[in-house]
């Protein structure tokens, strides 16, 4: 008994020591930032790296989650007739809740675990011990761009996935199912708002863009430089942006759309 | 680049050098001098903390107890602002090289310069050029380095070494894996720069042979202590049994071929009662 409590603590110990040098390396880059403006080319690298490099996952997921997301509503609509609603339906869904979810769990998938496992080998084969060596902070050169990068992308990411799943809910909805394309719209029109619904899941999608590169920079970074450390980091990074994108979401829909 | 001490004193001083690492003692006092213009090499078997110096000396790691005194600074109490000054002033060879793998040989050299400097692309360009021709690699200036062997991208490492003109050139494990060609081009190398350019070099090596070649002092560790130092031919000719043994690669002497164990039979009986 006394073990397992003992190793509880020790467990326990652990993760808040991980989670102290996390916050102090997430500060530390974020000093690197004003750097940046300088050379934002460094940035439009990485928006390449982790946004475009990111979009045909995007496109064909939004799609196809809005599609479904029509064809499910409908079922459900049709039975109170009010079938004419499946626009307003589809976009509330996808602006507040799965556009900004879905696609960061994709983006931690696609691009957090490529950050780790770009930033883990640099670290393995001692390309950030040669930067230091030549007087060049990595975090700076090397951990800053990729953060901005990916705290700019995923907004963008997930405003795309949301547009293109409202177009795949009209495409199923008006297309093949028979809703009326002017209460579609206007339906849509009228019931979202750009405050309480767009802006809410902007937001959103910035905060996991936030925590989904601020966990793959520090899971490359804090890698154990071996094969299997970094395979390692890469998973972490991938479980523990998942749940930190579920859990914030939770709090995050609690405190804007509560009342 | 101004140096805080005269011309006769040594470019490093490592003076009580204490380490240790995962409860295991790296260095247990160590005491060694790294003299200006020279080519010192720092000998021993695997394991024995050689890179480990290096990163000492380079400010990536700290000290326990003792000092590491570089061109007049104490390495390990510097703020990071100067000890990144102070890098500027070292230049470091990695065993892997450590070259960055999405950029062109050339962009690799001429990295340093960009980060450092706010020169014109155009002697940008003659520099980094100069320095691939002083390695003899001008000609691979734009192919990456997963398109290098081994030995070329030792040479790139060392042209990107060299780039911002540094004061020491440390080379970590220099021949380590290569072929007796490419070996034989960086032996040369590295005594021809260091003596063209007015460099310091620390080699740390266990290749006896090419390191006694173009080393002026040698320094030899083992067991976290110096236990030979001197000229190249005191190196070969000393009484020391340890250091005899190492220089001529005898499988018996006083450095144990097995790793630390318990009695064979204990472990056995034990094994058999388990």
């Amino acid at each position: 008994m006394m073990d397992l409590l003992q190793q509880l603590g020790q467990v326990g110990l652990q993760a808040f020591q991980r989670l102290g040098r996390g916050s102090l390396f997430f500060f530390q880059v974020l000093l690197g930032f004003p750097d940046l403006i300088r050379r934002f080319h460094l940035v439009v690298v990485q928006l390449w790296s982790v946004g475009v490099r990111s979009l045909l996952l995007i496109v064909v997921a939004g799609t196809f989650v809005g599609m479904v997301l029509s064809l499910q509503g409908y079922n459900t609509l049709v039975d109170f007739g009010a079938e004419e609603s499946l626009g307003v339906l589809v976009a509330l869904s996808l602006v507040r809740e799965l556009g900004p979810v879905v696609s960061a769990l994709l983006f931690a998938g696609r691009a957090g675990s490529a950050l780790t496992a770009e930033i883990g080998l640099m670290k393995a084969t001692e390309q950030l011990a040669g930067m230091e060596m030549m007087a060049v902070d990595p975090l700076r050169r090397i951990v800053a761009p990729r953060l901005l990068g990916g705290i700019l992308a995923m907004p963008l990411l997930a405003a795309l996935f949301s547009a293109l799943g409202v177009i795949g809910g009209y495409f199923v909805g008006v297309g093949l199912l028979g809703v009326d394309d002017g209460a579609f719209w206007s339906q849509m029109q009228t019931k979202v708002d750009l405050n309480d619904d767009i802006l809410n899941g902007v937001i959103k999608s910035v905060v996991f863009g936030v925590a989904v590169t601020w966990i793959a920079v520090f899971e490359g970074y804090d890698a154990v430089p071996t094969s299997e450390g970094v395979s390692r980091a890469t998973t972490r990074t991938v479980v523990h942006s998942s749940l930190a994108v579920l859990c914030l979401d939770f709090v995050l829909t609690a405190l804007m759309f509560n009342g | 680049m101004s140096s805080n001490i005269s011309e006769g004193s040594p470019l490093v001083s490592i003076r009580d050098l204490h380490f240790s690492r995962a409860g295991r003692t790296i260095f247990d006092g160590i005491d060694i001098e790294i003299m200006r213009g020279k080519v010192t090499a720092i000998m021993g078997p695997s394991g024995t903390g050689k890179t480990t110096l290096l990163r000492l000396i380079g400010g990536q790691i700290r000290p326990d107890q003792g000092t590491v005194e570089v061109d007049g600074e104490v390495v390990h109490k510097l703020s990071r602002e100067k000890l990144f000054q102070l890098r500027q002033r070292m230049g470091m060879l990695f065993q892997s090289g450590a070259l960055l793998t999405d950029l062109t040989v050339f962009e690799n050299v001429a990295f340093p310069l960009r980060e450092h400097t706010d020169l014109p692309e155009s002697v940008l360009r003659n520099l980094v050029l100069m320095k691939l021709e002083a390695v003899g690699l001008r000609g691979a200036h734009g192919l990456l380095p997963r398109e290098l062997s081994g030995g070329m991208a030792r040479r790139v490492a060392l042209a990107r070494a060299i780039v911002l003109d540094p004061k020491m050139v440390m080379y970590d494990e220099p021949f380590t894996g290569q072929d007796p060609i490419s070996m034989g081009v960086l032996v040369k190398l590295i005594r021809e720069l260091n003596d063209a350019l007015g460099l310091s070099s620390i080699v740390v090596s266990h290749d006896v042979r090419e390191t006694l070649a173009i080393a002026d002092y040698v320094y030899v560790i083992g067991h976290g202590k110096v236990v030979g130092h001197g000229t190249p031919e005191e190196i070969s000719n000393t009484d020391s049994p340890w250091v005899e043994q190492f220089v001529k690669g005898l499988p018996d002497g006083p450095v144990s071929f097995d790793y630390p164990a318990p009695e064979f039979i204990d472990e056995l009986m034990h094994g058999a009662e388990s």
